[in-house]
């Protein structure tokens, strides 16, 4: 029996575009090796945030998040779904032009933003210390927790006719997959959804980039908004070194997830103590009382880099001969937000239908036109 | 013979033994040391500072396993919510 | 930072064995204990019980390794819990008082894991009600200072535990309403023939049984429900049942607990071989991992007397001496810890006890219900939040395996949950190094 798409990998992003292909009535078949949303995006940080690096991230995180709004009412209470919004930190003038900045953009890309003084920031979040420049508030930004999103995703899937293989990929080749026991899959299209695990399409430019994060125990009213300093993007956008930024969430049991860090290169899962130590000094650094709260777990994740930051979501063309094989992949620290967005754009893709955004910037075919460019 | 301290279990003075444990205390009130996450409550399981149950609030910093703390005269005890 | 030749984790029986072995022997040892005092489980300290003519109780066993780890020259660090290993031959340990909190790294060229047991929390309706307590729970608040006098008790579960708990809350003037173990008569005789090929252990059963004489000790019996009394909400009786009859037994408290499970956290870190559960271990208590020893219960549920015989195997091979002169005593005991465990195996009802609603991960208050439709313990992690709390799966852990065959994967730092700032300590700031004498 053929399906009409295969989809390689049961994180948020499958599970996204599974569901998103059933709605479309196309035959999905997902296949996943171990538990649903158990890699990247078990180790993420659930953050629904739209983020400006470049203007084609901004229109793709802005879109996603727009979906995921429209996804609420129907998202079961164990996703957790809040809309706390993102406080982008500034320590000082400098950062507050830049916080200015933001606020025209993404005024101009039509998503509400808000400048506070250190005043206000003060007032709206108590537990940052003092001496701060000012924040950009964005609201509609929000929490989730996802693997009971993924689930979810899966599970809707499910019930307008997908269905789901237990097994581990070892092939995949002109609308074949194969598994590791031996059963073969056949399906028009191909979809790899992966995550870090390039072993089906070795030419893909998916780099590791581990990160650390901490959960604490419960502390309602510790923390409202999700807290980010601006340095985030410059951490981001390094290319080579390991790089601490500032992260924090509120979950919705009063837990507080302590992030970011950046390393290239370390493939080890094991958590890197020097690093970690970075972090969580940072993080006292702008909530001094987190010195005295009480950590929980500390755990690593990979996250999948492209070398444009960008992901790829489309026909795999450039990067094989092979015309059954499609990607959405290389979602770097954005996986969660725009899981969505992905999913669509992948199934405008597969029908011809016109994407809401334009989905040019995201095509893994670019990829070769750069090299060539770069030549 | 042993001698006995004050301690203050959600503002109410509850004398112990000195050198009892901060659970001790807790169980004499008559109070829990925590409420769950579906808002039961709950007093020391363990004993052995393993199982979390005995949470509670101590001299104003949360989640201090009190089977393993020991009572001092005037210290402040409030159930962990 | 703090270097010592030794450095022994957990001051219980094996512990405090294997710390004076290695003192004794030359070497500068450190014992580590997150308890105020050393003597473990077994030999908790605490409130000191006093009988009616005001004199203190005695264990005679306790003082006399009590007096000999002081006299050895070890050096005991109370209070301090071990929750990461961040280099080779590296400890973090933190100890937290009323004031405050402190981090200490502490390096070794040997080390000797003792880290004991816990007990097994099994899931019954009721189970979460104030006034249920573990077994041994119950008997290390009461040392603690929980006055329990003229207190009704049932003591249930599994494990020679039950007795030693039954008789020492007696002694603090509790009044025990009967004690119910699961194991059937049957199951238990072959290990009570083998007491009397341990003669020291014949005379605490014959002492248990002396205090306990008047106390139903009901075998193939267990809980099947904690009611609670509909005003207080606190626990009026518990129902039993020996799967013919059940019957209801009033009571002011339950200490429950269904035998015990090893402690092989820290083990498993140091990626230590385990073996069904246990640390595995040679015949001189050395692990999988050079210079890395482990003694007492993490090996192996055998009691007292292996706890302290694999003690001093432990102390005197890491101190370079032979201690082939304890080889058959240690196979003795190894032999006696079979018969235990097949003597107090758990059985199948016990696996049927909750009901849809019961809570099975208290620190999330994950249902049973939530738990059933899921297909591993990770899968039930991310979906349900089981195992996800601050114990990290030490309670709910064991009692998924037994309801469901979970077996939890790999274990990673902080061992227990630390402040945030444990973990931002420099290795430049520990270059003063003291070195334990």
């Amino acid at each position: 029996m053929e399906s009409d798409v295969l989809i390689v990998g049961a994180g948020i992003v499958g599970c996204a575009c599974a569901r998103e292909c059933a709605l479309a009535g196309l035959r999905v078949c997902i296949v996943e090796d171990s538990v649903t949303g158990g890699g990247a995006t078990a180790a993420g940080m659930g953050h629904i945030v739209v983020m400006d690096d470049s203007p084609a991230q901004f229109e793709l995180t802005r879109y996603s998040r727009s979906l995921w709004q429209q996804l609420l009412p129907k998202l079961p209470r164990s996703a957790e779904y809040e809309t706390r919004g993102t406080l982008w930190v500034a320590a000082d003038e400098e950062e507050m032009v830049e916080v200015r900045a933001k606020h025209s953009a993404y005024g101009a890309g039509g998503v509400r933003t808000e400048t506070l003084n250190e005043a206000e920031v003060a007032v709206e979040e108590p537990k940052l210390r003092a001496g701060l420049a000012g924040a950009l508030l964005v609201p509609d930004d929000g929490v989730i927790y996802p693997p009971a999103a993924a689930d979810w995703f899966l599970e809707r899937a499910l019930a307008i006719g997908a269905t789901i293989v237990r097994g581990k990929a070892i092939s995949a080749n002109k609308g074949e997959l194969r598994l590791a026991d031996g059963t073969k899959l056949r399906g028009e299209r191909i979809v790899l959804a992966t995550g870090t695990d390039c072993s089906l399409l070795p030419s893909l430019p998916i780099k590791k980039r581990k990160g650390h994060l901490l959960i604490t125990d419960r502390y309602p009213g510790f923390l409202h908004h999700q807290l980010v300093e601006l340095g985030y993007l410059k951490s981001a956008h390094k290319l080579e070194s390991d790089s601490v930024a500032f992260n924090i969430q509120p979950r919705r049991t009063g837990q507080l997830l302590i992030g970011s860090s950046r390393q290239y290169g370390d493939e080890d899962s094991k958590s890197d103590a020097a690093i970690l130590t970075q972090m969580l000094e940072r993080a006292q650094g702008y909530m001094p009382e987190l010195a005295q709260v009480s950590g929980l777990r500390v755990w690593t994740g990979f996250r999948a880099a492209t070398p444009d930051k960008l992901p790829l979501i489309g026909p795999a063309e450039g990067l094989t001969d092979d015309r059954t094989i499609w990607l959405a992949a290389g979602f770097e620290g954005l996986g969660i937000t725009n899981a969505p967005a992905a999913a669509r754009l992948l199934v405008d893709q597969m029908l011809g239908r016109a994407p809401e955004i334009d989905a040019a910037p995201y095509l893994p075919q670019r990829m070769t036109t750069q090299a060539a460019l770069h030549a | 013979m042993p001698e006995s301290i004050t301690v203050l279990v959600n503002g109410m003075p509850v004398q112990i033994q000195a050198g009892s444990i901060v659970s001790a205390a807790l169980l004499k009130a008559g109070e829990p040391c925590r409420l769950s996450v579906t808002a039961e409550p709950r007093t020391a399981l363990c004993g052995m500072g393993i199982c979390f149950e005995c949470r509670a609030t101590v001299n104003g910093v949360r989640h201090r396993r009190t089977c393993q703390m020991i009572c001092c005269d005037g210290m402040v005890v409030e159930s962990d919510r | 930072m703090k270097h010592a030749d030794v450095i022994v984790v957990g001051a219980g029986p094996a512990g405090i064995a294997a710390a004076t072995a290695a003192a004794r022997h030359g070497r500068s040892v450190l014992l580590v204990d997150d308890n105020p005092g050393a003597g473990g489980q077994i030999w908790r300290g605490g409130i000191e019980n006093f009988d009616k003519a005001g004199e203190k109780r005695d264990d005679p066993a306790k003082t006399k390794a009590l007096k000999g780890l002081v006299s050895s020259g070890a050096t005991l660090l109370s209070g301090f819990r071990v929750f990461d290993a961040p280099g080779p031959s590296q400890l973090r340990a933190i100890g937290e008082t009323s004031e405050g909190t402190e981090v200490v790294t502490l390096r070794y060229d040997r080390l000797i894991l003792a880290t004991g047991a816990r007990e097994r929390f099994l899931p019954f309706p009721g189970w979460t009600l104030p006034g249920v307590f573990g077994a041994g729970g119950l008997q290390a608040l009461v040392k603690g200072g929980f006055a329990v006098e003229g207190k009704r008790v049932v003591v249930a579960g599994s494990g020679p535990l039950l007795l030693a708990v039954a008789a020492h809350l007696h002694e603090y003037k509790a009044s025990i309403a009967c004690i119910a173990e699961q194991a059937t008569t049957s199951q238990l005789a072959p290990f009570a023939s083998s007491l009397l090929s341990h003669p020291s252990k014949v005379w605490q059963g014959i002492s248990y049984r002396a205090t306990l004489y008047k106390t139903p000790y009901r075998t193939g019996s267990w809980p099947i429900s904690a009611m609670p009394n509909e005003a207080t909400g606190l626990l009026k009786s518990v129902q039993l049942t020996n799967g013919n009859k059940t019957w209801q037994e009033p009571c002011d408290m339950l200490a429950c607990g269904f035998h015990l499970v090893p402690n092989t956290e820290l083990a498993s870190l140091l990626n230590c071989k385990l073996q069904v559960g246990f640390v595995a271990v040679d015949e001189q208590q050395r692990t999988s991992v050079e210079n890395v020893y482990c003694a007492g219960e993490p090996t192996g549920i055998a009691g007292l007397d292996a706890a302290l015989i694999q003690g001093e195997i432990a102390g005197l091979v890491s101190a370079g001496q032979s201690a082939s002169h304890l080889h058959s005593r240690n196979l003795a005991e190894r032999r006696f810890g079979a018969r235990l465990e097949a003597a107090f195996r758990l059985r199948p009802e016990l696996r049927l006890l909750p009901a849809l609603e019961t809570i099975v991960c208290r620190c999330e208050d994950v249902t049973y219900e939530d738990l059933a439709a899921r297909s591993s313990w990770t899968d039930a992690k991310l979906q349900t939040r089981c195992g996800m709390g601050p114990c990290q799966g030490r309670i709910c852990g064991p009692a998924t395996q037994t309801l469901f065959g979970w077996t939890p994967k790999s274990v990673r730092p902080p061992l227990f949950p630390v402040p945030v700032s444990a973990f931002c300590v420099h290795d430049s700031q520990q270059t003063v190094s003291e070195e334990i004498a």
